[in-house]
This record gives C-alpha cells, sequence and structure tokens, in this order.
C-alpha cells in the first residue's frame, strides 16, 4: 500500500498532491497555498489535519470533498481526514507563492503579522489593477467570506482584498 | 456545564444567525446586505461546532443537525435578545453591536478556559465576532451621528434592546459585564448617545422560556426537515 511508505515520503507526496487542488472560491489557490493543510500525522491510519478558514466558509465541504476525491485517485485511499480548529487558521499561512498568484489575479493579499494586530483593515490596500496605494474601502464585506470590497482612488477600479485575521 | 454552556452558545449563533438571514434581498444597500449575510454565515458555522460538541457532551448519539432542527421552542438555550424580530436597520445594528461586543468579551476569555474543545472553537470565532463587533460599532456611530432620523431610529432600537442585556450576565457570565459596559459607554458615547437609562430586564431564555417569536422562527427554520426527514443536501 501506498500508505506504507515512509512517514516523510508519503507527507510530501500528499503534500505535493494537495499543491495541484484548487480552492473552489479562490481557484488561483491551491490547498497549500491557502495553508489550511496543517500536518499529515501517522498511522496507522495517516491522518491528515485540515483547518477551515471561516467557521462558516460554505465552501469547507467542497474542499473535503475535493481532497478525499484527488487522495482516492492517486492511491492514498486510507488516508483519513480530520478537522482540527486550533490553532485556529490566519491569513499569516497563505504562501508567499499564494500571495503573488491573488496579487495576479486582481485580488489584494493580505498583509501578514504586522497588519494583523491592526482591529480594522486600516492599512490602505494595494491596487491589484494599477499599484496605487491610494485605495479605499467600500465594503467590510465582500463575495465571500474572506474578502472585503476596496476601491482604487488612482484607476477607480473596484477589486477584492483578502481580510487579514 | 458543558453541555449547558455549549447548548447556549451554539442557540444564540443558530437563532441569530437565521434572523440576519432574513435580511438576505432586503437590505438598505448591496455592501449591507452582503455584510450582514457573511455576519450570520459566520454564525451558523459558530453554531455548528458549538451544538456538535453539545450534541457530544449529551450523550445520545445526536448530532448539531439534529439538536437544530429536532427540538422545541423550551429545549433552545439562546439568550432573548437574539430572537428578538430584526426591526429596522438601526434596530438590527443595535442589536448586534450589544451582542458581538459580549460575544468577543465572552469568546477572549473562552479561549484562554480549561476546555480544550470549547477554547478552540472560541479562539476560532472570537476573530470573527471581532470584526462583526467592529463593523457594528462602526454602523452605531455612523447611525447615531448622522441624520436625525437615523439618530432617532437607532436610539428607539437601542431602547428595544436594552432590557434584553442583562441576561449575557446571568450566572458565569457576570464577569464580563464591566468592560462590555465600559465599551458600549464608548462606541455610544462617540455616537453621541446616551447609554438607554436602566430597565428592568428581561430573563428565561437560558431556561427555555422564550418569546413567541422563537416558535415562529423555528416553524420556518424547522419546515423542511421535519416534513422532509429523509432529505439530503
Amino acid at each position: 500500500m501506498l500508505t506504507d511508505l515512509p512517514q516523510a515520503e508519503l507527507s510530501a507526496r500528499v503534500f505535493d498532491l494537495l499543491a495541484h487542488v484548487p480552492d473552489p472560491e479562490i481557484p488561483v489557490l491551491s490547498l497549500i497555498d491557502l495553508g489550511i493543510i496543517r500536518a499529515l500525522r501517522p498511522g496507522p491510519p495517516p491522518t491528515l489535519i485540515v483547518t477551515p478558514t471561516y467557521s462558516g466558509c460554505p465552501a469547507s465541504i467542497a474542499i473535503n470533498q475535493s481532497i478525499r476525491v484527488a487522495l482516492d485517485n492517486a492511491g492514498f485511499d486510507d488516508v483519513q481526514i480530520k478537522t482540527e480548529l486550533s490553532p485556529a487558521w490566519t491569513t499569516d499561512w497563505i504562501s508567499e507563492a499564494g500571495r503573488q498568484k491573488l496579487h495576479a489575479y486582481g485580488i489584494a493579499p493580505p498583509e501578514t503579522a504586522a497588519g494583523r494586530l491592526a482591529r480594522k483593515d486600516t492599512l490602505p490596500a494595494i491596487c491589484p489593477q494599477c499599484g496605487s496605494a491610494s485605495t479605499s474601502e467600500i465594503s467590510r464585506f465582500g463575495s465571500t467570506p474572506c474578502k472585503a470590497l476596496w476601491r482604487c482612488n488612482q484607476c477607480a477600479e473596484p477589486f477584492d482584498r483578502f481580510k487579514c485575521i | 456545564m458543558v453541555q449547558a454552556l455549549t447548548t447556549g452558545l451554539g442557540d444564540d449563533a443558530l437563532i441569530l444567525g437565521h434572523r440576519l438571514s432574513e435580511w438576505c434581498g432586503h437590505a438598505p444597500t448591496l455592501e449591507v446586505d452582503l455584510a450582514l449575510a457573511n455576519i450570520g454565515l459566520d454564525l451558523l458555522g459558530q453554531a455548528q461546532f458549538f451544538l456538535g460538541l453539545a450534541a457530544e457532551a449529551e450523550g445520545h448519539g445526536r448530532d448539531a443537525d439534529a439538536l437544530a432542527y429536532r427540538r422545541t421552542e423550551d429545549e433552545f438555550r439562546n439568550c432573548l435578545l437574539v430572537e428578538q424580530p430584526n426591526g429596522d436597520f438601526a434596530r438590527t445594528i443595535a442589536r448586534q453591536f450589544l451582542f458581538s461586543s459580549w460575544q468577543e468579551l465572552l469568546f477572549r476569555a473562552l479561549a484562554q478556559g480549561n476546555d480544550a474543545c470549547i477554547a478552540a472553537i472560541a479562539g476560532k470565532a472570537l476573530k470573527e465576532v471581532t470584526y462583526h463587533a467592529s463593523f457594528a460599532a462602526d454602523w452605531v456611530i455612523r447611525l447615531g451621528d448622522g441624520t436625525a432620523e437615523s439618530h432617532r431610529r437607532l436610539v428607539d432600537g437601542l431602547d428595544w434592546c436594552w432590557r434584553f442585556t442583562d441576561e449575557l450576565f446571568v450566572g458565569d457570565h457576570a464577569a464580563l459585564r464591566s468592560e462590555w459596559d465600559a465599551r458600549v459607554h464608548d462606541v455610544l458615547a462617540e455616537a453621541g448617545l446616551q447609554v438607554p437609562k436602566p430597565v428592568r430586564g428581561i430573563i428565561g431564555g437560558r431556561d427555555g422560556k422564550h418569546s413567541e417569536h422563537l416558535g415562529h422562527i423555528l416553524s420556518e427554520m424547522q419546515y423542511l426537515p421535519r416534513v422532509y426527514p429523509d432529505a439530503v443536501w
């Protein structure tokens, strides 16, 4: 069985696999980019630890389903999936590659630790269209739980900003 | 103890989440519509976690869905504040501000508590409710410091909700009162509003004694799973 592989190799192969599974709501990001795949705990059975971005994120079910399908298709049928809430997901776990993909996709990536400490997202976002820092918040909530709606004062384009939590 | 606490917190989140969902498609602006729906969604997620834990603590083989959809109103343990009708937008904001401010303080304490499962849910939800409290406080200031009409409506909304706030601090939650009072006072002062005069508090939700509104909420929320018990998503 594939899961008889040494732990380090098994873990590397599963993470590599999930680096090609897209987030259902922001498909430019993989589940690994998003930082929600936390660990593969040794078995038996080996257990994949997944953490949700938001408690009520409607994508959670779809994410678990796509992880299951990817694991099964690659022969990792007996890897179990477990949801763990603690430590709570933070946008600091979005990978550097993920941040660049968000920017290229037209979503302003979240700031890292420094911004998180602020009670509000008061730091101006950088417009992903024209790069201007002269931007303003239109709405604290956007099209998905993880985003807010911003507007560029320079090029007038509205854009999504990943909320920093 | 765990069961009572998690049932109360789960029911608070479930019922307020349902109330907020009633705004979907009816809010004053698209942005507000998105905001209230998103807050409701966060609350539904929290409800699922807390009620899952409550069902486990109960030990009768029920799950979160069974608790949400197969209990009658006298078995619900939410506070009375969350089941109050939405009223106008100002009253909804008043309710959200008073409730989310309390939830933020409570979850901060629970995240440091002894029960690891409750701490995990509270620690996760704390990030969400901090954002809700900040959103609601912004709107309290905007409405209170806005036009004569927005000011008047917010005063009415706060007056309506105020009698249900004592219940937030019964029992173990009494320790949260002074910090909550201070925060509410600060935001209302910034909004140009007085803290409502003390009124006789109405309590009972934590003991299953609810206003008539809860039955109407449940009749809508539970209709489908009760009529089609085998329905799957």
